[in-house]
């Protein structure tokens, strides 16, 4: 690891003006950014964290309509706080990594890293969160922009992220063997106005919806509904741990799981 | 017994009050005044041609002492190969040099280059970033088949082949084995590959070195399983140190599994480089690193078959295996894919004709050496494999297949030069099925698929051969050295007792059990009783740890040594009890004139050799001190059946095991907690091996598992409670406490297991699949169910 200069400002306006400076880079829970410093693969001159602002930190929200998460709140807080609002949002958050990184880790850091086999983005997508910023809303479905790319511009904070909370809804992750991230996961929601499902883990392109398995479960919100389809392995990610055709299936199997899964 | 436990009693481990309490000293924690760090800057290509390297930039640095390419070592041998074998064809081994760092050319990703020396570890690597090497990348030789094709890429041009050489055994009964798969009334044939592995030790790898100007005397401190073989490898045939001036240190060593045997680039390093920078010079290995640098284990690809007669007994085996032996010949590379590995194919069967050719073969890759069972998982997981794919084939229980072969009598001079002392493997077999509740097993497959799951149960039996070795049988064999162990018992003049063993512990808990044997014999307690091992300056000369040989080898000549000090105290005893010498017995640490009520305690006769007022001075030395050495006069055999249990949910091809039982048959156990923990840690890298370890190359040579995120290590999530029994024995009949080695068995016996189970479970649910190679992962599963 290189050295480096290190900010904990107290409100967001002094974080978007300690990230002016040249080489700064935002820090939340350094879950992926510290693994990659101390190998040398960055090497940023300033970290400004996050983690001291307390307006991004904690849980609120209506039962039954939305529940909003501060962008450097921890997975265990989720997995804890927003149990009550939304089950199968919490339960995602208590199966991220170990301990350790659900005690280190936040929802905002997740979301602004876009790791394709994250599982926070499968449920933003599918829930059609907004994800806010210190400039503005931005709605899951512009936000994720391929494997770690997303809508954020230079000096933008996710400050919040709310989700609208569906009728049921699950999330059913295969773990990599090694990593323990999402082979595949998906994350199945059902809103009034039909279902969605998001699938992280699977694709070269990050997170996606199965647009498909959405239309045939939005008219039969029942596994069977998904007979006959078939998921494209064609942008599947091939590797190691599984061959394209190998998570296509996954999709399909995993989609099944959750929608029986779903409360 | 002593009270606080003696043979036979599972005390707990004592050194553990250290490890759990952070007061272990490793080699990490040691740091010698005025140190320098050496960082390694290691190749990025499989195979390439250095054609320069710059680091004028990097030595002007702020910190740098010293920048090392293979120009400093142009007057150092090279890293030894502990083994030479010599081939079908009489010829011996091809054994390229292996330069401390790469000369000329990179053979392997990880390959040191050259070396930056700082004040702090942190101005070496940043120094190691100024380096700038150009480098010819060249093709990579990766696979074994086609790298001995003539005209293709050779991996050392200096040797003229990739092929190191073609070993066949036993040569004069191949064409007795041809003849009698000619006659066979069926045979079976499998090919599979075991996977490469990498040990990772909880523990990576550390080396310091300091030299004493004023002496000429070396100090280094390493990880090291036998730092006798470091001091003898290192000083002998790389730096040219007598051993006199060539301390060696291995403290506390957090896990080896054999990855730490060997003699690394490293260890020379940093103790060739604290003389020429007049400093102490520290390595510490990060787990990257140890990816690229620890020697890897296993990597064989096989074709085995088995001829059987009309009554299905076995009546040949013949095998034909390509071992890879990496970029360099490790330590004891040669040695694991022949002795180790041909001289098992026996198995427990009284097969009469075996032929093994093995052709170990050099690659662009991390070299491999032994890990854990080394060469024995190989031969096991060959045998056990095809064993249950001919009972499948013959339409046979794969037990009674099994059973109906089996070896009965003992002595049994194998067709692979091995002779078996002992063993019941019957006994091993029933206690398997019954521990495992074999006959409950299709009520609990039915209750599987009613959930959906397919049920599959799988057997293996295994034999090895452990207590390594006759030292005159291995130099026959073409090993280097000798492979007896020696101990010194210094008894002091209060009855304290310090063992100093050549036998090196690094997670095994000899200092307990080493202890309880000492215990026992003399009758005091064993917290009496120090174990001290791992200082070339204090123990007298060891070859180590590995291959199950400590108690059987290490405790036989503590047993020797031991028995010398109660000679001598029997002599103290009878003057002081003016009785003849064969009268004195010695029980409970209390000597006594046979059916009388005179005697003397342990105390009595220790204080008497180190203060002789009254003492035969004229015809006994006083003190009481023995050292011995052991040389075994056969390898042991521990021998067992496994039996794992696993559940297949075939719509991902995840495999759960749901449970695995062991029964092994270790001859005499001195700590039966301790074994059990030695068999399963053995079971969770065996199933580990079966399931999810696996290191890959990519096309260049690239490792692709290069760290925990891609390399899966077992959790204690993916096993099942184990069901471990020892309670079958067949003493070792050639070793004097009758013990045969526990420590690898669990990794030799369990992968077959696991394979046959998930096997067993798709037949049992229609799927057609005869084979899967290791790792079982879930992608792997679900497209061999998927065809």
């Amino acid at each position: 690891m290189h050295n480096f200069d290190f900010v904990k400002p107290a409100s967001v306006a002094d974080a978007v003006a300690a990230l002016a400076a040249e080489g700064a880079q935002a820090l939340s829970g350094g879950m992926t950014l510290l693994p990659t410093m101390k190998q040398r693969l960055a090497a940023p001159e300033v970290l400004v964290s996050l983690t001291g602002i307390a307006e991004l930190r904690g849980v609120s929200g209506r039962a039954g309509a939305s529940v909003t998460i501060g962008g450097a709140t921890t997975h265990a807080t989720v997995a804890a706080e927003a149990k009550a609002f939304y089950p199968a949002l919490a339960a995602l958050a208590g199966q991220i990594g170990d301990p350790a990184v659900r005690n280190r880790g936040t929802i905002g850091g997740s979301l602004a890293n876009n790791d394709p086999s994250a599982c926070y983005p499968s449920a933003a997508l599918a829930s059609g969160a907004t994800i806010t910023t210190n400039q503005r809303d931005i709605a899951a479905e512009d936000y994720f922009q391929g494997m770690f790319a997303t809508a954020l511009g230079e000096g933008e904070i996710i400050t919040a992220v709310t989700f609208p909370i569906p009728e049921k809804a699950a999330y059913i992750k295969f773990a990599q063997p090694a990593s323990r991230f999402a082979l595949v996961g998906v994350f199945v929601a059902k809103y009034a106005d039909g279902v969605r499902v998001a699938v992280t883990g699977a694709s070269n392109d990050g997170v996606f919806r199965w647009a498909e398995g959405e239309a045939a479960l939005s008219g039969n919100f029942n596994g069977s509904a998904l007979e006959g389809l078939s998921v494209p392995s064609d942008g599947m990610i091939a590797d190691l741990h599984g061959t394209a055709a190998y998570r296509a299936h996954l999709v399909k199997v995993l989609t099944k799981r959750a929608v029986a899964a779903a409360m | 017994m002593p009270k606080d436990g003696g043979i036979g009693a599972s005390t707990k481990r004592r050194e553990d009050i250290r490890f759990l309490t952070g007061k272990g000293r490793y080699t990490d924690d040691i740091n010698l005044r005025g140190q320098a760090y050496a960082h390694f800057v290691r190749s990025e290509v499989a195979h390439g041609r250095i054609k320069g390297i710059d680091f004028a930039a990097a030595e002007a640095m702020e910190g740098v002492v010293k920048v090392f390419t293979a120009a400093d070592f142009a007057g150092v041998g090279g890293i030894p190969c502990g083994w030479q074998i010599t081939d079908k064809h009489g010829k011996v081994m091809l054994e390229p040099k292996h330069p401390v760092l790469a000369d000329g050319k990179v053979r392997h990703v990880g390959d040191p280059i050259c070396v930056v020396v700082a004040d702090t570890y942190e101005q070496a690597r940043d120094a190691a970033e100024m380096i700038e090497i150009d480098i010819e990348e060249l093709p990579a030789v990766l696979d074994m088949k086609a790298a001995i094709e003539p005209g293709g890429t050779l991996v050392h041009e200096e040797i003229g082949s990739n092929l190191c050489f073609d070993w066949g055994f036993v040569e004069e009964n191949k064409a007795a084995v041809d003849e009698a798969f000619a006659k066979a009334a069926h045979v079976t044939t499998l090919e599979l590959v075991n996977n490469r592995l990498v040990a990772n030790p909880m523990e990576p790898r550390v080396a310091v070195a300091d030299f004493e100007s004023h002496s000429d005397q070396y100090t280094l401190y390493t990880t090291s399983q036998n730092p006798h073989v470091i001091r003898l490898l290192m000083g002998a045939f790389v730096l040219g140190i007598p051993e006199h001036k060539l301390r060696v240190v291995a403290p506390d060593v957090g896990g080896g599994f054999g990855s730490k045997i060997y003699h690394y680039a490293e260890e020379a390093f940093v103790t060739f480089a604290a003389k020429v920078v007049k400093r102490p010079v520290k390595w510490t290995s990060s787990r990257s690193e140890a990816f690229l640098s620890d020697a890897q284990g296993r990597d064989h690809v096989t074709k085995i078959e088995l001829a059987l007669d009309a009554e299905n007994n076995f009546t040949a085996i013949r095998t034909d295996t390509y071992a890879n032996m990496g970029a360099y010949l490790s330590t004891f590379a040669p040695a694991i894919p022949t002795w180790l590995h041909g001289t098992l194919m026996a198995g427990n069967y009284k097969t009469p004709l075996i032929y093994v050719n093995v052709k170990a073969v050099f690659t662009n890759t991390i070299p491999v050496d032994a890990y854990r069972g080394a060469g024995r998982p190989e031969a096991t997981f060959q045998l056990e494999r095809l064993v249950d794919k001919a009972a499948r084939e013959l339409g046979v229980d794969p037990v009674a297949l099994r059973r109906q072969n089996f070896i009965t009598e003992f002595p049994y001079q194998t067709p692979v030069a091995v002779v078996y002392d002992t063993g019941n493997y019957h006994a091993t077999m029933d206690k398997l099925l019954e521990i495992s509740d074999h006959a409950g097993f299709e009520a609990r497959r039915m209750e599987s698929a009613a959930r959906g799951k397919l049920r599959g149960f799988g057997i293996a039996h295994y034999i090895e051969a452990c207590g390594i070795a006759p030292s005159n049988l291995v130099g026959q064999l073409g090993a280097r050295a000798g492979l007896y162990e020696s101990a010194t018992v210094r008894v002091n003049a209060t009855g304290s007792i310090s063992v100093y063993t050549g036998s090196h512990s690094h997670g095994q808990g000899h200092e307990t059990s080493f202890a309880q044997v000492v215990a026992e014999m003399i009758g005091i307690d064993a917290a009496q009783i120090d174990i001290v091992h791992g200082d070339t300056s204090n123990t007298p000369m060891g070859m180590g740890t590995y291959g199950s040989r400590s108690l059987a080898v290490g405790g036989s000549a503590i047993v020797k040594a031991t028995n010398k000090i109660i000679n001598k105290a029997k002599k103290i005893a009878s003057h002081l009890l003016e009785a003849a010498e064969g009268d004195i017995e010695l029980k409970d640490g209390k000597f006594t004139v046979a059916g009388t009520d005179k005697s003397v305690d342990w105390v009595g006769v220790t204080l008497a050799a180190y203060v002789p007022h009254n003492y035969p001075l004229e015809s006994l030395e006083p003190g009481l001190e023995e050292t011995a050495f052991y040389d075994p006069s056969n390898f042991t055999y521990p021998s067992g059946a496994y039996g794992c249990e696993v559940e297949v949910d075939a719509d991902t091809g995840q495999v759960t095991v749901l449970a695995f039982s062991a029964a092994d048959d270790f001859g005499n156990i001195v700590n039966p907690m301790i074994v059990e923990g030695q068999v399963q840690g053995g079971l969770a890298q065996g199933i580990g091996q079966a399931l999810m370890e696996n290191c890959a190359y990519d096309e260049n040579g690239q490792l692709l598992s290069g760290s925990f995120m891609d390399y899966a290590m077992p959790r204690a999530t993916d096993l099942p409670m184990f069901n471990v029994d020892h309670s079958c024995v067949t003493p070792c009949t050639h070793n004097p406490l009758g013990v045969k080695g526990c420590g690898e068995a669990g990794a030799i016996g369990s992968p077959p297991a696991v394979v046959n189970a998930v096997i067993d479970a798709l037949i049992r649910g229609g799927h057609d699949v005869k084979h899967i190679d290791m790792p079982l992962t879930p992608s792997r599963v679900w497209a061999a169910i998927n065809g």
